[in-house]
């Protein structure tokens, strides 16, 4: 076994709270995984989504849950520079998100952000033409789209 | 305090005293859409505040709590226009086009501890900006009723723009006021000017006294 081979399978069976279709690594907020010198101990450096994400205090707690079933010692680290982006989503994560329902996000992130893209097509019916409702969503990372063609609304995840 | 921590903390307070007015609108928004949409403002700036408060804290051996639950209004730092009321929705989107447009110029400016959370600010604020400048011109080039509306919301928070004005402030706001029909009074007109003497609106300790009811009632509770 690799190092932290066991702490990265661990956090792999980690879920979002608000989008459990994908895991935490999925989502790219893992950034570093340490294990102590003799094994028994690991180090977990998260960054957080958006500043006022609820899930961010969830995540740390289930992230922390789930590595004491394997580790003596486990210390989650909050990490903000550099700030998560949406270029982070592994990339079989966007699949997931198409599953569940959510348009994953278009494009990469350009500073200074003004253009948080729009979704290629409807995650329901693959349709590509569908319009804005809303530019917030129900969690700080979505917006509101409807399919033109389909008429079902649905969630786009912003370019962030 | 250290000059730089209280600089922080006029960008914190005023965060954070925001956030609570932009909650204020949940369930009364016109719209389910503008309901949700203020909320995730709120929580975005909500998150911002936490942040920098953490680090001013982090100087004096306190914790967040304690600087947003037990200071009393005189020893907040936010820019004055932040606590002032709603008003309709237009004000309440006017003002947010105004801060934002500060905010976008503090943020970048910040180093240290905190530029780590104003890195993430800063994508979080344009977005802000981009929905409060929509709304400005929306209303503004809207029907006569929206257009009365916003001219009385930019006739009433000209005069509080002292703290959060600058050259490059003017030239962010001026082509957003433009295309909303409404012409940006002078720069050099009258405003009200800094909190950081302490004084402030009747308003904020209205707006503190909800805030901070219950940590007081209940010092050091958790849910």
């Amino acid at each position: 076994m690799t190092v932290a081979a066991k702490a990265w399978a661990a956090l792999e069976r980690v879920p979002d709270p608000e989008i459990p279709a994908l895991s935490v690594v999925d989502l790219g907020i893992v950034r570093d995984v340490v294990e102590s010198a003799d094994g028994h101990g690991v180090t977990v450096t998260l960054t957080p989504t958006y500043s006022g994400c609820p899930a961010t205090e969830v995540i740390a707690r289930d992230v922390r849950t789930a590595l004491e079933a394997t580790y003596d010692a486990v210390e989650v680290v909050t990490r903000l520079s550099p700030a998560w982006t949406t270029d982070w989503i592994r990339e079989s994560a966007r699949d997931k998100l198409r599953g569940f329902g959510i348009a994953p996000p278009e494009g990469r992130t350009t500073l200074p952000l003004l253009d948080v893209g729009a979704p290629a097509a409807c995650p329901h019916c693959g349709s590509g033409s569908v319009e804005e409702l809303a530019g917030f969503g129900s969690t700080p990372c979505k917006a509101l789209w409807r399919c033109v063609t389909c008429r079902e609304p649905f969630d786009y995840f912003k370019k962030h | 305090m250290s000059p730089t921590s209280e600089g922080l903390l006029t960008i914190a307070d005023g965060c954070l005293v925001l956030s609570h007015r932009l909650s204020e609108w949940m369930s009364h928004a016109p719209t389910m859409e503008e309901d949700i949409a203020l909320g995730n403002i709120a929580l975005d700036l909500l998150g911002q505040a936490r942040g920098l408060l953490q680090l001013c804290a982090a100087e004096t051996g306190a914790d967040e709590d304690q600087f947003a639950y037990f200071r009393e209004p005189q020893d907040w730092r936010n820019p004055l226009i932040c606590e002032l009321p709603n008003g309709d929705f237009a004000f309440t989107m006017l003002r947010l086009l105004f801060v934002s447009a500060w905010l976008a110029e503090v943020w970048p400016t910040l180093g240290g501890d905190a530029a780590g959370v104003a890195e993430k600010a800063v994508k979080e604020n344009a977005y802000h900006l981009r929905h409060a400048s929509s709304w400005v011109v929306r209303l503004g080039d809207g029907t006569a009723e929206s257009h009365r509306r916003m001219l009385a919301a930019l006739e009433g928070l000209w005069p509080h723009r002292g703290e959060i004005a600058s050259e490059q402030w003017y030239a962010r706001i001026e082509p957003v006021l433009t295309e909303a029909t409404l012409s940006m009074p002078a720069a050099d007109a009258w405003t009200q000017r800094s909190s950081a003497d302490g004084w402030h609106t009747e308003h904020l300790g209205y707006l503190l006294a909800e805030m901070q009811s219950l940590a007081r009632a209940h010092p050091g509770a958790t849910w």
